[in-house]
């Protein structure tokens, strides 16, 4: 299976962009070799701005930008984009609804060796907290090239959040990628999972784990986290009766905080969150921090164990109500 | 002269009015640049009431949102939108929130008030003009209180290492911040020597003094829109906070309130009729 990464895409994909639309302009703050916008510099060096290790700089010499008619897309590492950046882009971005594409690399603790301080596990509840704004998780490279193409034809802030590590291509070059459309990508009666980034991989080989053992998994793919698509997640909720959410974030604040926070007002379900728990990462290979925070495909297949006997054990006391 | 002398009288009598009927709003700040405000606005700025979002206009950032008063009354003077709606200043569905917002005031080129975010929008619209081969000039007004903030700072590094010549800051230099005197708060001098030591040109002026706010103005443009320089330009402009009102001039308590009736009355008769 080819393995590549989400950022390793994201360059590539604006030289595609910057040949198509002569308004695009690139910023980053002194990682653009880590993000790959450099590959976008090299192109077009006269639509690139370094802003230097300057990220509150960077976002609003970028809302400045799209204020004179120009579409910049601003990149650095996730947890200084939404972290350090965050206040200037909940007043200068999202309050005045200013067009500014915003791109976190290295989410999650995927980033690896780097430690914690580097390792975004809290970017996507701060963004997903700002109104207006359009929260982007690419599961995949293919996909994570569609979503910056999408972005830009979008009218307002966009947060897209690409990780550092390599990820199996689940979909092909030319995927189908909406903002706000959630994918359905294998059906199944008993159990949802619905994941999001990297973690979509993990959910598809923990459907094959449960399949072997005769329960049958339903696998959505939730690309976008706001606007999220509660039709999708309803109709799969309202089908199996048992959710899990797969993503690599804090437990708070994500995808499993946003599916929680819709279906317990529309579709009350017994639910389950594979996430970060509220802890930080640490050093070590990708791998191993999956396994140490549970987020391997083991603990997904745990996961949907348990949100099944959740809603069993809720039936059988429904009907033992019923009896007496 | 006399005429961008009288505008700056309107604008402070405006600006007691409108935070009198608001009953909340920071006047001090509002009143030390409203010479500045009157230069820009009649006289150095290209702009067209009647059509705010004009392509081609100059730029003006307020990075010291909560100065909005200044710039409510100085469009309503200039013809943006009715005097009269000034008096829904801070008021529940008014257009005229307590710090400027773009999405519902023309003549507005951004959204602030959370200090130190100004100066960097001020580059972006620098450097999209560049980019863009547009003629239009950024002028931004920065507050004592802009300079505490870090990013002020990232955004004058930027300004100067992308030749933003079409970018003009002035500093509404009035030396009063929420707590008390910059000096004490928090040190900002030298002031002048750290923007040059930034890369920009810098000139100190009387912000409150007319003929030097347009001597400045003249220079600054001069200098960008000719294009003798490849620098962005600072106008330290030193002022009396509450200028105008001898019981707000120099007075911090005046950053953040309202004046009483009498208070108002007292300026009110301060300012004049005419």
């Amino acid at each position: 299976m080819r393995m590549v990464s989400t950022r390793d895409i994201y360059g590539d994909t604006l030289v595609e962009l910057g040949m198509l639309r002569d308004d695009l302009v690139v910023l980053d703050a002194d990682v653009s070799k880590a993000t790959r916008s450099a590959v976008f510099a090299k192109r077009f060096p006269g639509r690139f701005f370094n802003a230097g290790v300057a990220e509150q700089n960077l976002v609003g010499v970028a809302a400045g930008l799209a204020l004179s008619g120009l579409l910049p897309y601003a990149s650095t590492f996730a947890v200084f984009m939404a972290g350090r950046a965050f206040e200037q882009i909940r007043n200068t971005v999202a309050y005045a609804r200013v067009n500014v594409k915003l791109v976190g690399t290295h989410g999650g603790i995927t980033v690896g060796a780097d430690g914690a301080s580097h390792q975004s596990v809290e970017d996507l509840a701060l963004m997903r907290s700002l109104p207006g704004m359009v929260v982007l998780v690419p599961s995949d490279a293919n996909q994570a090239r569609q979503a910056v193409f999408k972005a830009a034809a979008w009218s307002g802030p966009v947060y897209i959040r690409l990780g550092r590590a390599p990820t199996p291509l689940i979909y092909p070059c030319d995927c189908s990628f909406e903002i706000g459309r959630a994918n359905v990508l294998r059906e199944g009666r008993d159990v949802s999972l619905m994941a999001s980034g990297c973690m979509l991989h993990t959910a598809l080989e923990a459907a094959d784990a449960l399949s072997r053992e005769g329960i049958g998994a339903e696998v959505i793919d939730v690309p976008t986290l706001k606007p999220l698509d509660s039709s999708t997640i309803a109709m799969s909720a309202r089908k199996t009766r048992a959710v899990v959410t797969v993503e690599e974030h804090s437990v708070i604040g994500g995808l499993g905080a946003a599916v929680s926070e819709f279906l317990i007002s529309s579709n009350p379900v017994p639910l389950v969150r594979v996430g970060l728990p509220d802890a930080f990462g640490q050093s070590g290979e990708p791998e191993e921090l999956m396994d140490f925070y549970g987020l391997s495909t083991k603990h997904v297949v745990m996961a949907a164990k348990k949100a099944l006997n959740l809603r069993d054990r809720r039936t059988s006391s429904a009907f033992h109500d019923c009896l007496c | 002269m006399e005429v961008l002398k009288y505008k700056a009288r309107g604008i402070r009598k405006a600006i007691v009015e409108m935070i009198h009927s608001a009953g909340s709003g920071h006047p001090g700040g509002a009143l030390s640049c409203a010479d500045v405000m009157a230069a820009l606005y009649f006289c150095y700025m290209r702009h067209r009431p009647d059509d705010p979002t004009w392509t081609d206009r100059d730029r003006f950032v307020l990075c010291k949102g909560h100065a909005a008063p200044v710039l409510y009354a100085t469009l309503a003077l200039a013809g943006y939108f009715p005097y009269e709606e000034l008096l829904t200043l801070r008021k529940f569905g008014s257009r005229l929130q307590g710090h400027p917002d773009m999405k519902r005031t023309p003549g507005l080129d951004a959204s602030t008030g959370s200090i130190g975010q100004g100066l960097s929008i001020a580059c972006g619209l620098a450097l999209g003009a560049k980019l863009q081969g547009k003629q239009w000039r950024v002028f931004a007004l920065l507050g004592d209180g802009d300079l505490d903030e870090g990013q002020t700072w990232e955004a004058a590094m930027f300004a100067s290492h992308y030749r933003l010549y079409n970018l003009v800051a002035i500093i509404d230099r009035n030396g009063l911040q929420v707590d008390g005197p910059t000096e004490k708060v928090m040190s900002l001098e030298p002031v002048c020597r750290k923007w040059a030591a930034f890369g920009w040109r810098v000139m100190e002026i009387d912000g409150n003094k007319m003929e030097e706010v347009v001597e400045a103005l003249e220079w600054a443009v001069g200098g960008s829109c000719g294009r003798r320089t490849s620098r962005p330009s600072c106008i330290v402009a030193r002022t009396i906070k509450g200028k105008g009102v001898s019981i707000m001039e120099g007075n911090p308590d005046f950053h953040g309130r309202a004046p009483s009736q009498e208070e108002y009355e007292i300026a009110m008769r301060e300012l004049g009729t005419g």
